[in-house]
């Protein structure tokens, strides 16, 4: 900002309540807050990369039995879950569009939209968590996954290799979850002020970047659903 | 909410802006957060310092006749925890970056005031977690966890150590996060990426680090948690799982961990080298690519903890080379530093003597670090105190020499008073006499042959004389840490109140009172000069009083 | 081998002495030549493009020297002579525990003939630990779940330091030893005393008894492949791959046996994992090595003038 008068202090008054007071203008304000959330998504990949890491090892030397695995996850709900994700991350954009033109209602309704979406996307996952539970595929003392790797019949599943793929499975789907149910309590403070009219054209910083991390949310799972789900399925 | 403080005729600083307790734990104020973390980072390095103490005690004599092996074992566990995640890692950035680089780049505070804050809890709760591993018993895995012993074979604190360390980890991200917001976004009228000062350079270069690496550690501690808690088999041969992938993923961040620890010191040096020059930098540019290209480098190397760990030939050639490539740009720096003083007009105040101190040590931990990045020598000396010798020259000959160096030159700034400045220099001369006793025979220990965590070496009575001069020097070392702590106190009370600019060194932060108002600047500064302006600067250094 | 590790460490050490006396005597002429007096000011130098790039080729030409001749060290120390004299080492909390070819054992203490190239062949029971010696200037970690190897060549009898230089629990400290290097004479005293069956006997006894025979039949009607001469020849898999059949997938193929199935037969063989000990893998190990090979280990029959002229 080469050319713009020397401001006043911590007393100068700012028109818009939401300026915070350290920020010399609302621009810079959103630009940081914008910058910050792009940087900790940065983070958050980092986070995950350290999981995806351990599983690309074991994937690669273990084939068979990740394979095996993979095709005992429910690929309908698994796939129904990718959807309902798609479409909270429409929904989201679409509240986020409404913030920046003002319009309050849509606003309120993509958001609660979205949220259903999300928790719609943890009922299915309790319900799949529910079934790995009953039929024993949780790690620990009880894992029991018989039967044999995925196009040979004479090779039986090594039980080390399968508990260490559902170790990660449930490693990384529930760290995917907690991301959601971040974002979800983020989203819902975020609709109460806005149900209080305090997003619009002027100011809609926080739908924006929390739009922005919901996206992120989506894409982890886009990465996991084939990663996890799809292995070895084209026979 | 407590009415403000200030007297008529008192001028309002950061310091008298509110009193009492809600004010400070409460409080969004940069420079508030920084006094917040200096407390708690004081406290740590104590703790570790005192596990240092005993652990040398114990070396005195070959037979283990001090405390129990297992005890011994806890000692340099904890030690390495408690200095590199609760002190080595978040004292620089935590406290004197939080303090400066707001005033540095003429901005109010930093981009995100309450993240910092919340940076501060997260670091306290990391550290309530910890302070309740070690008086619950502690835990023995040594710093690095290595698997399968931290995952099943021990019986101690291994989840909460774990989950501390996984929470401090937090408290760095955040930093980072706010540290590279702020000097992208914050940064005065006039004060362009290539007039900022190396210290707010090396700052953001570490934020990059910390960012993208500690991120790593937080998973890969947290899937050991798992792994203990659920006897998962991720790193456990015996349940299909790989030891080494475990190594691989906590060395991709502990590797970057140690340019987090070393950067924010050099961008201390930089600027004590030229006001006790009075010169700019030797080769601006280069500095800041050095800091950048350490940064990005340092991310490729980290497999040379590894040379004897059991990986191929191959990545062991890899890392091996990468390994001389990033001794390059410190290299570099080093140079340029020596390069500033030529043709100064250089003062021996107390900051300058530890910027001495930190040059001539990280050369030589540097250079040993060329040792250990050479295969054929790796293969002998890793594992043994020629480790230890190389990372402590780096980390407390360098780092801690840097810390005590900044905090001495920012002392004025940061409290309103001077330091007797007779005491400094005695206390500075101790630390570098101390630390070389205590290190330097290690270099020897280490090609003799004595492996590290090493609680009994009544097999080897031939390491005891050597042990017996490390253990005098860090006697001598302690009483050189101590003496700053108790100066710094009695500053508080009894200093001669400090100028804007005792030094009349360059740079913002010298243009605002000492110690500075709640908002740092009564109008918002607009930048025309470049970075270390001592050719502006007609004044030397006051003569110390 | 420790010769050329010492002369890289006397290099090593030579270029570190005159670059820190170089930068010390710098800083203290600087700082004394250049201090704050009456009538002198500071210099304000920009920089120097040319110097920076001097001292940035140079170092990086010497770092160039110091990678090249430690990697010339390691490629040797990573690839031990064939015709070595092997020891099957397994470590465990908080013990050595070695057998020799010969079938001798010995824990804590390995007793080697002077001049004779010894490769370890080393495994753990528990977590990890390093097999150090101090003296021959070689370390190397050993694994659980895997094999790692070592070797060396002693030149001079004598008695030397063997360390665990891996933290490995309570008595990390305590797990140490010797290597004992005897004259050959006596080594083979030594050895003469105790009827100990030779290691890869103990396996045949081993591969009869746990009935590999059944399958693993000394020509190709057998159910699973034919294992004399196998050792270090390439196997083609099923998948395609073709890997080296060492000693770490001889103790994969009895212990996952699934993992890595070959070209042409069916996925049959029961695994061992939990049934055998190390030591007895180790005895199949050797066994299997053995097979369509010169006997190996044998004292004092061995042509002395061998491989490398390196000496230790």
């Amino acid at each position: 900002m080469p050319n713009s008068p020397v401001a006043t202090a911590n007393h100068e008054a700012h028109d818009n309540p939401a300026l915070l007071h350290h920020f010399a203008s609302e621009q810079q304000q959103k630009d940081a807050a914008s910058l910050g959330m792009w940087v900790f998504l940065a983070t958050e990949i980092m986070f995950f990369g350290g999981m995806f890491c351990a599983y690309l090892v074991y994937r690669y030397w273990y084939f068979g039995d990740f394979g095996a695995g993979s095709q005992s996850l429910n690929v309908v709900l698994g796939g129904t879950n990718t959807a309902v994700l798609i479409c909270s991350s429409l929904t989201v954009a679409l509240a986020v569009r409404a913030a920046q033109l003002g319009k309050q209602t849509t606003v309120v309704v993509c958001l609660i939209l979205t949220m259903l979406f999300g928790v719609v996307f943890l009922g299915i996952k309790g319900v799949e968590y529910h079934d790995k539970f009953v039929e024993h595929h949780v790690p620990g003392a009880s894992f029991h996954f018989p039967g044999h790797i995925p196009s040979h019949p004479d090779i039986p599943i090594n039980q080390q290799h399968a508990q260490i793929f559902f170790s990660l499975y449930f490693i990384m789907t529930g760290l995917h979850a907690l991301h959601m149910i971040v974002g979800l309590g983020l989203f819902a403070v975020i609709t109460y002020y806005a149900m209080r009219k305090r997003y619009g054209p002027h100011y809609c910083t926080p739908v924006e970047i929390a739009g922005l991390y919901w996206h992120f949310v989506d894409i982890i799972w886009i990465y996991l659903f084939p990663l996890l789900y799809l292995i070895d399925r084209h026979k | 909410m407590a009415t403000a403080a200030v007297q008529p005729g008192e001028r309002e600083t950061y310091l008298n802006h509110q009193y009492g307790i809600k004010s400070w734990l409460l409080t969004v104020d940069h420079k508030r957060i920084a006094l917040l973390y200096l407390m708690g980072i004081t406290f740590f390095f104590f703790i570790g310092g005192f596990f240092a103490l005993l652990i040398r005690l114990e070396l005195l004599t070959p037979a283990g006749d001090l405390v129990q092996a297992d005890t011994y074992n806890k000692l340099f566990t904890m030690h390495g925890q408690v200095m590199v995640f609760f002190f080595l890692i978040p004292a620089v950035p935590a406290v004197l970056g939080n303090f400066l680089i707001p005033i540095m780049i003429g901005a109010k505070d930093l981009a995100f005031p309450r993240i910092n804050l919340l940076s501060w809890y997260l670091y306290m709760i990391g550290g309530v977690l910890m302070l309740y591993t070690i008086i619950n018993g502690g835990v023995d895995t040594g710093w690095t966890f290595y698997t399968p012993l931290s995952t099943e074979f021990l019986n101690t604190h291994v989840i909460t150590a774990g989950l501390a360390i996984f929470v401090a980890g937090f408290s760095s991200i955040l930093t980072g996060l706010n540290f590279v917001v702020t000097t992208h976004r914050m940064r005065a009228p006039g004060m362009t990426w290539s007039r900022l000062p190396l210290f707010v350079w090396a700052h953001y270069a570490t934020s990059i680090i910390q960012l993208l690496g500690t991120p790593v550690l937080a998973i890969t501690l947290l899937l050991v948690v798992c792994e203990r808690l659920f006897h998962l088999g991720i790193f456990n041969p015996a349940l299909g799982g790989d030891p080494l992938l475990f190594q691989h993923l906590f060395w991709f961040y502990s590797h970057p961990a140690v340019y987090i620890m070393i950067l924010p010191g050099m961008g201390i040096v930089s600027e004590i080298v030229c006001c006790f020059s009075r010169k700019r930098i030797f080769g601006y540019q280069a500095m800041a690519l050095a800091l950048l290209g350490i940064a990005v480098v340092g991310f490729l190397v980290w497999a040379h903890h590894m040379f004897v760990a059991g990986i191929s030939l191959y990545a062991a050639l890899i890392f091996s080379l990468l390994s001389y490539f990033v001794a390059v740009p410190s290299a570099i720096k080093v140079f340029n530093w020596t390069a500033t003083m030529y043709n100064g007009s250089i003062s021996y105040q107390t900051p300058m003597l530890y910027a001495f101190g930190f040059v001539g040590l990280f050369t030589i931990g540097g250079l040993t670090g060329l040792f250990l990045a050479s295969l054929g020598i790796d293969v002998h000396v890793t594992d043994t105190y020629f480790v230890v010798a190389h990372f402590h020259y780096i980390m407390v000959g360098g780092m801690v020499m840097a810390y005590l160096g900044g905090m001495h030159f920012w002392w004025p700034k940061i409290s309103g008073r001077m330091y007797p400045e007779g005491w400094g220099r005695l206390a500075a001369l101790l630390v570098f006499v101390g630390f070389n006793l205590t290190f330097f025979p290690q270099f020897i220990l280490g090609y003799m042959g004595m492996p590290r965590r090493y609680w009994d070496y009544s097999h080897s009575p031939e390491f005891q004389i050597l042990n017996v001069l490390s253990t005098a020097g860090a006697t001598i070392l302690a009483v050189g840490y101590l003496l700053p702590m108790i100066y710094f106190l009695w500053s508080m009370r009894y200093g001669k109140p400090a100028p804007a600019n005792p030094w009349n060194a360059a740079g913002l932060e010298w243009m605002v009172p000492s110690p500075p108002p709640t908002f740092n600047f009564d109008e918002e500064p607009v930048v025309t000069w470049e970075a270390y302006n001592y050719d502006e600067i007609k004044e030397e250094v006051p003569v110390a009083q | 081998m420790a010769n050329n590790v010492d002369a890289l460490y006397i290099f090593l050490l030579t270029v570190s002495a005159l670059m820190t006396i170089s930068i010390f005597t710098m800083i203290i002429f600087f700082a004394i030549r250049f201090r704050k007096r009456a009538g002198h000011q500071a210099e304000q130098i920009q920089g120097s493009h040319a110097l920076e790039i001097t001292w940035s080729v140079i170092p990086f030409c010497v770092f160039m020297v110091f990678f090249g001749w430690g990697a010339l060290i390691y490629f040797k120390e990573r690839k031990p002579p064939d015709n070595s004299a092997e020891v099957y080492t397994v470590a465990k909390q908080w013990m050595w525990k070695f057998e020799h070819m010969e079938g001798q054992r010995e824990i804590n203490e390995l007793h080697v003939p002077v001049g004779r190239d010894v490769k370890m062949i080393m495994t753990s029971q528990d977590v990890i630990h390093s097999f150090y010696v101090p003296a021959f200037r070689i370390k190397q970690d050993v694994l659980p779940g895997r094999y790692t190897v070592a070797w060396f060549h002693p030149t001079k009898p004598g008695t030397y330091h063997l360390f665990c230089a891996e933290y490995c629990g309570t008595s990390h400290s305590g797990m140490v030893g010797s290597v004992v290097v005897m004259e050959p004479r006596d080594y083979e005293a030594w050895m003469g005393g105790g009827g100990n069956q030779p290691l890869a006997v103990t396996g045949e006894r081993l591969f009869s008894e746990l009935g590999c025979v059944t399958c693993h039949r000394s020509d190709t009607q057998g159910r699973g492949p034919n294992l004399v001469g196998l050792f270090n020849k390439p196997v083609l898999l099923e998948d395609g791959r073709t890997v080296t059949a060492d000693e770490n997938y001889i103790r994969e193929s009895i212990l996952q046996p699934a993992a890595k199935i070959v070209n042409g037969y069916k996925p049959i063989m029961p695994t061992f994992q939990g049934q055998i000990s190390d030591e007895q893998l180790n005895a199949l190990v050797a066994y299997v090595k053995s097979l369509g090979q010169q006997p190996t280990g044998q004292t004092g029959g061995r042509n002395m003038a061998t491989a490398t002229p390196k000496t230790q």
